[in-house]
């Protein structure tokens, strides 16, 4: 006889199984659809991999594991792709995930199936990829991917949770009873793959056939089977491997780290399903009881509706909601054309006389019932004061993250308080807190790296201009501070150009950078003493390409201007003067960039350059009035525009002058709309310029 | 008298050894950056707005520290974020304004593609090149790197780009606050 240890605490919730333990597993009837989620597992949602419309066989892959920490998921029958997109799920937020939908033929045709006959040859990685691919998840409810967990080797002690200590579900029993010896066939698999020395079946002991099953299939095995107290919640991982192993979990390891697993006995039975026979995970057990005409297990196909399987079980008039899960851990569902997923381990249709509501809750008293009652042997009390305070900081430190939200505490307290519900709150409150933080860090990081890069790109700039500037004509000296001074320039055209845009930190930001060249650009010059008459000279070319940008900036407006009211003058029969005149416009642009040039090089005619700054502001306010009628205009144009391309498609017998009217007219049309809503735009950001500092 | 030499002699040597050590340790385990910039420049969400009318997060966690802005400027950090920066600073929590900007829902840009001209405006105002595309090539944002900053709305010249909340999904949905309703008890 075994030694077995006690783990803290625990309760004895009344256990309810005898509703459900006495009829054998049975089929329901194919429902007509199934709505599969795929996201039924710990980790990234599984990537759908077939189209609406397409036909599928059972077992065929329907969306493929994404990522690591993923399963895969497959058609549980054949039929046909129906949707791909957000359905109801069985989860607490009643909120919708992608599921794939699929019609039921009747045919339940198998597709061929591939089973890993030669596991024992292939590698670990080879056998855990399958299983990924496979879809095996535990099934004991967190559903953590399975290939994950068989990642370790030469473990002491491999354990497999038969416990089911929660009050109502017997599926994990039923299966013990009937299907005793491919449970046992998953057990060596794992055993095998892991490398384990000693292996477990950990079974509470209110279920004796179980029991008898197993260590009759266990016969010449190395496998034992050990009868272990009933006491809730003896099939937490933990909890098992404590009173198997007399070994305790600390805070903040993993089992393995001392050479322990720990596997459901459904996970491994869906293993060898797998591995020996070929088939995915596509159906699992599940519990039918409370309020229903016919409770028991049933093999439910993954994506069943939960309203199927309820009609079929037959709901009696009390039943007055659904709970998912057990009555200590689970949760009541939202939308009962939910499908059943992976983690679905029972369905309990409730009602107040079998589930009495929880009377109203008093304050604490502080009677410490709850730290007697905590598996994990934390301070219940202490928990709720930090999580209804808010306190996330101090809830933490007080181990929060290891309750495992077995509902003991909540059972035991005579003030009746909801302390699993702080507690998943406060837990959940520290998720988002922490993904807000990633989020914030990466974003950090991006704009830090943004700006390196802004600013590298402007260092490699200038010293692409200096080497330019050198090469031509090597004997010339003033080449830094004309750099300098064009830099500035630059600098103070861009600013000129931030203070259009509204964005006030982008104009600040601009200026700062514009004064920051200026001081740059004098301090070049101040160590270049011994030159004086170079500053007069340098201002003299910026106010000269000042002046010539103005030029050029003045014209291309005008250009458009013009290029708008000719579109409108002449609607049909020129398709490109719009490319004409940005042409026009890019090369005049040139040719000012080219005088101004021109005009730096001859700069000892200054008082020419100043004189004309002086007639640039003029057009600015021309500018102002020009593109607000520019924009009128063009706003009518576009309107014609699109009214002439609305008739051009609904008469075609419209003149067609041009060889390829529809497409140059719809192109037209957009360009011209484009125009309009920017110029709109623009005389709107004008208009609110005007208004803004006059009160 | 001799005593008296001895005591002085022993306080002198004690003091010029303990001097040698203070100095040693102000020079060897000097602290170089601000860790009062960087602590609060962790608390506030890196969304670059500018809300706080300064250009990006980092300026105005230098602001707060040296004194010069006050902690409730940042819309996008919320109320949370005010309390965190009054507990780090040691100062009272302070509301924001009545006419600073509200904190909103958090939102995501998104560009209209059959609209967007190609003109990469919004491309060079993303503070975290979360905005992808090239010249006259349509344009998009990568939804995951996007911080809901609004900067790229006002640079659009079509007014192509809108912001669209986030809504919660399973994976980002919260277990709310257990609230405990409140019956009237029959005497």
């Amino acid at each position: 006889m075994r030694q077995l240890y006690r783990f803290h605490g625990g309760i004895h919730p009344p256990e309810f199984k005898e509703l459900s333990n006495g009829t054998p597993i049975v089929s329901p009837p194919l429902p007509a659809r199934l709505v599969v989620p795929v996201s039924q597992h710990l980790g990234a949602p599984a990537k759908p991999c077939v189209a609406v419309g397409e036909a599928v066989l059972k077992g065929q892959l329907i969306a493929c594991a994404d990522g690591r920490v993923s399963a895969a998921v497959h058609a549980p029958t054949s039929g046909r792709v129906v949707a791909v997109g957000e359905a109801d799920v069985a989860h607490p937020s009643g909120l919708l995930q992608t599921c794939i939908s699929i019609e039921t033929d009747g045919l339940d045709a198998w597709i061929e199936k591939t089973p890993l006959p030669n596991w024992q040859e292939a590698d670990n990685e080879t056998v855990r990829a399958f299983l990924r691919d496979m879809g095996v998840v535990g099934q004991g409810g967190a559903v953590f991917p399975t290939a994950l967990k068989l990642g370790v080797s030469h473990l002491d002690t491999l354990i497999v949770n038969g416990a089911e200590c929660e009050p109502f579900i017997s599926c994990d029993d039923r299966l013990m009873r009937e299907r005793a010896q491919e449970i046992v066939e998953g057990v060596r698999i794992a055993g095998t793959l892991t490398g384990a020395r000693e292996m477990l079946i950990g079974v509470e002991d209110n279920k004796p056939e179980a029991i008898a099953a197993l260590t009759a299939a266990c016969a010449g095995t190395p496998i034992e089977v050990v009868s272990v107290p009933t006491l809730y919640p003896s099939g937490g991982a933990k909890q098992l491997i404590r009173i198997l192993t007399g070994k305790e979990v600390p805070h903040g390891m993993r089992s393995t780290d001392f050479g322990v697993q720990c596997f459901n006995v459904g996970t491994l039975y869906s293993l060898k399903r797998a591995i020996v026979d070929g088939e995915p995970v596509i159906s699992r057990i599940v519990t039918l009881t409370g309020e229903l005409e016919r409770c028991g297990n049933a093999e439910v196909l993954l994506g069943t509706p939960v309203e199927h399987l309820l009609a079929w079980a037959g709901v009696n008039t009390r039943c007055d909601g659904v709970i998912v899960g057990g009555p200590m851990m689970g949760f009541p569902l939202e939308s009962r054309v939910a499908g059943v997923g992976k983690a679905v381990n029972c369905l309990i249709a409730r009602s107040d006389t079998l589930l009495p509501p929880r009377p109203p809750a008093m304050p604490c008293i502080r009677c410490g019932a709850c730290a007697d009652a905590c598996p994990a042997q934390l301070q219940p009390m202490e928990l709720y004061w930090h999580a209804k305070a808010r306190e996330f900081g101090p809830a933490q430190e007080a181990n929060l993250f290891d309750c495992i939200e077995c509902g003991a505490c909540s059972y035991v307290c005579p003030s009746q308080l909801p302390l699993v519900d702080f507690y998943k709150f406060a837990k959940d409150e520290i998720w988002a807190a922490e993904r807000d933080k990633k989020a914030a860090d990466r974003a950090r990081a991006r704009h830090e790296f943004r700006q390196f890069r802004i600013e590298r790109d402007k260092t490699e700039k200038a010293e692409r201009l200096a080497a330019r500037a050198a090469t031509p004509a090597p004997a010339a000296t003033p080449d830094a501070a004309k750099a300098d001074a064009i830099r500035a320039a630059m600098a103070k055209a861009a600013e000129r150009k931030a203070d259009v845009a509204p964005p006030t930190e982008d104009a600040k930001r601009a200026a700062i950078k514009a004064a920051m060249a200026r001081a740059a650009a004098k301090k070049a010059e101040q160590q270049d003493a011994g030159t004086p008459p170079k500053p007069a000279l340098d201002d003299a070319k910026r106010a000269a390409i000042e002046a010539a940008m103005a030029r050029a900036a003045a014209k291309k407006a005008e250009q458009q201007g013009t290029a708008t009211s000719e579109a409108e003058a002449v609607p049909a029969p020129a398709p490109k003067p719009a490319i004409d005149d940005t042409k026009r416009a890019a090369i005049e642009a040139a040719m000012a960039r080219a005088a101004a040039k021109k005009a730096e090089q001859q700069s000892t005619a200054t008082s020419e350059a100043e004189a004309v700054p002086a007639s640039a502001p003029k057009p600015a306010i021309d500018d102002a009035k020009r593109a607000a009628i520019e924009a009128a205009m063009a706003r009518a144009a576009a309107r014609k525009a699109e009214q002439q391309g609305a008739a051009a498609a609904e008469a075609e017998a419209a003149p067609a002058p041009a060889p390829k009217p529809a497409i140059d007219d719809a192109k037209r049309a957009a360009i011209e709309a484009a125009m309009a809503r920017a110029a709109a735009k623009k005389a709107e950001r004008e208009a609110q310029k005007g208004q803004d500092p006059q009160p | 008298m001799n005593i008296l030499l001895t005591a002085l002699g022993v306080m002198a040597v004690l003091a010029i050894l303990l001097g040698a050590i203070l100095g040693f340790a102000s020079v060897r385990f000097r602290v170089d950056a601000d860790p009062l910039v960087d602590q609060i420049d962790a608390i506030l969400p890196q969304t670059q707005c500018g809300q706080c009318g300064h250009p990006g997060c980092r300026p105005y966690a230098e602001a707060i520290a040296s004194g010069e802005a006050d902690i409730n400027q940042c819309p996008p950090g919320g109320e949370d974020g005010i309390r965190k920066l009054a507990e780090l600073l040691g100062v009272d929590f302070k509301p924001f304004d009545g006419d600073a900007a509200e904190p909103k829902p958090k939102s995501v840009a998104r560009i209209d593609e059959a609209t967007c001209i190609g003109c990469t405006l919004c491309i060079q105002a993303c503070p975290v090149d979360a905005i992808v595309g090239a010249a006259k090539q349509m344009h998009t944002v990568i939804e995951s790197e996007c911080t809901g900053c609004e900067l790229c709305l006002a640079p659009c010249p079509v007014d192509c780009i809108r912001m669209v909340p986030l809504g919660t999904s399973v994976e980002t949905w919260k277990w709310r606050y257990p609230v405990i309703p409140i019956r009237t008890i029959k005497a």
